[in-house]
């Protein structure tokens, strides 16, 4: 393709390169992407927004390589992908110390790194002190915080998250905005952030690229404008989240 | 910079709060630790109080003549002078080893099949409803079979005991398998679990519960299939609980023969206990129950 000359190797950590993707086949076949090209530079925090059906689920699992995209391409180079979820999915028979522990057994780390750097991976989530307790025991934010240190333990410098928010309550999640962000910073992450929800997603991202429903492509891009640490209660993101949500209205009553 | 440290104390201060303190397990003295003993106690205390009273009435109430069914008062004392004898611990032990072989070899047979079930589709198309099949069979009507096959012999006892238990153990690991969160599969995907490593730290550990759930079916399976088989194959010569119990019919010894009933009784309430102790500290662990 003559767009990947566009920007040099090394600043993207992400390039979507028109890609489609298919479900099924014959009839009953849906596409759920139609020629979607995004870059992420490194170190970016891009947040994608989209209503229902645009396919944001299944592109997080393309750049993830869970899934191949039926055409064009997607890049990673060498940087490594982690994934969070809405649900934070740890390992209900293991201690919050040993689901962190996990990612770093497929890699082979042996032990005594293990746990120094479970220590160091709690104190970034500031859940000194919990190693030993069970997921159960603890609350949706903090579940989300150790899904978050699991995630790094993977060694990932791209991390894709799928409404990782999602099912927190308002003031939970504002906090882990906060924290994300700290630790976007601190840790030099490039982060693909799917949402619903437009403040959140202009709070957060360096960028929001809005997608189309049913197939999912991309409609529109906004550079977000305001200095970090931003809050999400403020003018400016009110004002900027205004504009996108116009945008996505428009989307979506094209499906009325 | 002291907005900083107002956030790390509002993390801080959430996680205070969405934690709820624990009610009343935090500091029991032996007054309260005595109390909810008792308290799980007396209603078990009272239920046999209450079954004893019941059997006494039926006694006294001359529907069958003492010496067929002789009442509690009876009864208690040759089953407390029984459990002296050394013939009844080596009837006990007898019976036991053949339950713990038979669900051994059942609970091997059991996971391999489960396993392979779980593993290849058309295997599962092929026996999944059979297997169904064999645990809504009564294992004693294999028994015909397997003495034909082996002859008056343990064997024949362990084949019915395998035959019993094992679909019960293979249908709670493949359900145990099948049932494991789309969640936490995705998960594990994600984290690259591939291979045994995905057994060993994903697969296995959260089929655990439901595996549980079937080895307790399976050894209710095997339990029942033991004792028939100890009633119907009367292995010469040899003791053990059903040759008692056989024996004392012959002997019209209805004290002895209500005693090792009892005993099976209790035997199989002590499992259970073991078994529910195990089931309900795994739920715990995983979070399933609190």
């Amino acid at each position: 393709m003559s767009t990947i000359t566009e920007s040099p190797t090394g600043t993207n950590a992400v390039r979507i390169d028109d890609i489609t993707k298919v479900f099924g086949r014959g009839a009953g076949a849906v596409t759920a992407i139609d020629g979607m090209s995004i870059e992420i530079r490194t170190g970016e925090f891009l947040a994608i927004l989209g209503a229902s059906g645009c396919g944001k689920s299944t592109l997080l699992s393309l750049v993830a390589g869970l899934e191949q995209p039926t055409g064009g391409s997607v890049e990673v180079g060498d940087h490594r992908v982690a994934m969070m979820f809405q649900e934070a999915a740890l390992f209900p028979w293991l201690t919050v110390g040993a689901n962190i522990e996990v990612p770093m057994k497929v890699n082979k780390v042996p032990r005594a790194e293990r746990a120094r750097r479970v220590a160091e991976l709690l104190d970034l989530v500031r859940l000194t002190g919990f190693e030993r307790k069970r997921p159960h025991e603890l609350s949706g934010g903090m579940r989300q915080r150790v899904a978050l240190a699991r995630a790094l333990a993977q060694d990932a410098d791209v991390l894709l998250m799928d409404e990782p928010f999602g099912a927190l309550d308002a003031m939970t999640r504002d906090i882990l905005h906060d924290e994300l962000e700290r630790i976007w910073r601190e840790r030099s992450l490039t982060v693909m952030f799917v949402t619903h929800n437009v403040r959140e997603a202009v709070r957060l991202g360096d960028r929001v690229v809005l997608l189309s429903s049913r197939p999912g492509r991309v409609i529109a891009e906004f550079e977000v404008e305001g200095e970090r640490p931003r809050r999400i209660d403020s003018v400016q993101i009110a004002e900027q989240a205004a504009t996108i949500t116009d945008r996505l209205r428009e989307e979506v009553s094209r499906h009325a | 910079m002291p907005e900083t440290s107002t956030k790390d104390s509002a993390v801080q201060g959430l996680d205070a709060l969405e934690l709820q303190p624990r009610r009343g397990t935090a500091e029991r003295g032996p007054a309260e630790v005595a109390r909810g003993i008792w308290a799980a106690t007396w209603p078990k205390l009272a239920a046999v109080a209450l079954v004893l009273l019941a059997w006494q009435a039926v006694v006294w109430s001359g529907w069958r003549s003492e010496w067929v069914f002789p009442g509690p008062d009876r009864v208690l004392p040759t089953l407390f002078h029984e459990i002296t004898t050394p013939e009844f611990w080596e009837a006990v032990r007898v019976t036991m080893r053949r339950a713990f072989i038979g669900f051994a070899l059942a609970l091997a047979v059991g996971v391999v099949i489960g396993l392979a079930v779980s593993q290849f589709k058309p295997l599962r198309v092929a026996i999944g409803s059979l297997i169904t099949g064999l645990q809504t069979m009564p294992s004693i009507v294999w028994f015909p079979f397997a003495m034909l096959l082996y002859g008056i012999s343990e064997s024949a006892i362990m084949f019915v005991i395998v035959l019993g238990a094992a679909p019960s153990i293979a249908g709670g690991l493949t359900s145990g398998i099948d049932y494991v969160s789309p969640s936490l599969l995705r998960a594990g995907q994600v984290m690259g679990l591939r291979g045994v490593q995905r057994y060993r730290l994903l697969i296995i550990p959260a089929a655990l519960p439901m595996f549980v759930t079937g080895l307790k079916q399976g050894w209710a399976f095997a339990w029942r299939s033991l004792m028939a088989g100890e009633l119907l194959v009367i292995i010469n010569q040899q003791n053990s609980i059903g040759w008692a119990l056989s024996q004392a019919r012959q002997l019209n010894d209805a004290e002895r023969l209500l005693s090792y009933i009892i005993i099976v009784l209790a035997i199989g309430i002590v499992i259970d206990v073991f078994f529910n102790w195990a089931d309900r500290s795994l739920r715990r662990r995983w979070g399933i129950t609190r």
